[in-house]
């Protein structure tokens, strides 16, 4: 029992270092709220569908800045305003700056600024996934040790 | 489970809250997860799409689908549609309109989501007959509050047609009786003068109201609000 103690204290601290640097913010709280013992992994699973939906924003933007006949802003912005949204829902704060400053680069068609932001994306993208990735890592080890996801009251 | 009350032979059936039926539309994968689990949470049955268009079809409202008449649907009865206002193709806004102009829908509480809290956007939504708006990230205090008042109208709802099933019911009693008065109607929420019938007015055009409640025009209060 001491062992799952540990391990949710580790979890409880971890999480609180997550907020504490704006990886995460409030909405990460109010969809661990969503979690019970029917859907104890939800946000496991919505952060799942995050990341495959961010590589995929990220990689489609990096080929439309690439292309020498002439950059698609149009199709960078839409890919911005979906990443924004879908990183606002899962309380994903830093991506979601990044999309916010992102997006006057892109407003002003400016094809180097877009490459700096593009760089900065992927950075907080990675940080959260590395994080999120570690997270999750204890939560199933957790479970798996017999003990409970310490629920946000 | 339903209770069953009969009244002159009215058959009244008033079932317990069931289940509020959603049809969620929101094109990102991300924000259909969290809304189905928000609805589900707020005890709702939830049925996700991606896109207006098949919402439309959920519906049985597209065009290019050829539905029989009535019950068009092969789903269950929507009580409450919640669409993302931005989506490709056709927006929710967009959604909002065709909902409205439909007949058979037209009367189905719509919610609109956006990310961006724009007024004008807003005024546009609420004047086109939405019921509310929400701004992303939608919360389970979002959610919770808009079943809230879904499940409440719905309620009352029932509750309108039951109370006018049941004044029929009485009203045709009293015919049977001769007798004209019909103060003894359950209660009104109009405010009416004592010697008016209030309930009379609140007839449905089918029940047969007695003749001497019609004589005088000023007798016939005037519907304001609840129905």
């Amino acid at each position: 029992m001491d062992f799952v103690n540990q391990l949710q204290r580790k979890f409880i601290d971890y999480s609180s270092s997550l907020h504490r640097e704006g990886i995460v913010d409030d909405q990460f709280t109010q969809l661990r709220k969503l979690e019970d013992e029917n859907s104890p992994h939800f946000v496991m699973e919505v952060a799942s569908l995050f990341f495959e939906d961010c590589e995929k924003l990220i990689n489609n933007m990096a080929i439309a800045l690439e292309q020498k006949q002439g950059v698609d802003f149009k199709q960078i912005d839409e890919c911005i305003h979906q990443l924004k949204g879908s990183s606002s829902s899962i309380g994903a704060m830093r991506v979601k700056n990044a999309c916010i400053a992102f997006r006057s680069f892109s407003d002003g068609q400016n094809r180097e600024g877009c490459l700096r932001c593009l760089q900065q994306l992927s950075h907080e993208y990675s940080l959260l996934k590395n994080k999120l990735q570690t997270l999750f890592r204890l939560e199933k080890q957790i479970v798996a040790a017999g003990g409970s996801i310490p629920r946000v009251h | 489970m339903r209770t069953t009350e009969k009244i002159d032979g009215y058959d009244l059936s008033t079932s317990d809250t069931e289940e509020v039926h959603v049809l969620a539309v929101d094109d990102s994968l991300v924000d259909r997860k969290v809304i189905e689990r928000l609805l589900r949470i707020s005890s709702c049955k939830v049925t996700a799409v991606d896109s207006g268009r098949r919402a439309l079809q959920y519906l049985g409202l597209d065009e290019e689908i050829q539905k029989k008449e009535t019950n068009g649907f092969d789903g269950l009865k929507v009580d409450l549609i919640i669409t993302d206002y931005c989506m490709p193709g056709m927006t929710g806004y967009e959604l909002l309109k065709k909902v409205k102009e439909s007949s058979a829908f037209r009367e189905i509480p719509v919610v609109i989501m956006s990310s961006e809290n724009v007024i004008a956007r807003i005024d546009r939504c609420l004047e086109e007959g939405a019921e509310d708006f929400i701004v992303k990230p939608v919360k389970l205090s979002d959610v919770k509050r808009i079943i809230d008042y879904t499940t409440t109208e719905l309620r009352e709802g029932e509750q309108r047609e039951g109370a006018r099933a049941r004044r029929r019911g009485i009203n045709k009693r009293k015919q049977r009786e001769g007798d004209d008065d019909l103060s003894s109607s359950p209660p009104s929420t109009l405010s009416s003068s004592a010697s008016s019938s209030p309930s009379s007015s609140i007839q449905s055009a089918t029940a047969p109201l007695s003749p001497s409640t019609l004589d005088s025009p000023t007798r016939r209060l005037k519907m304001t609000s609840s129905e």
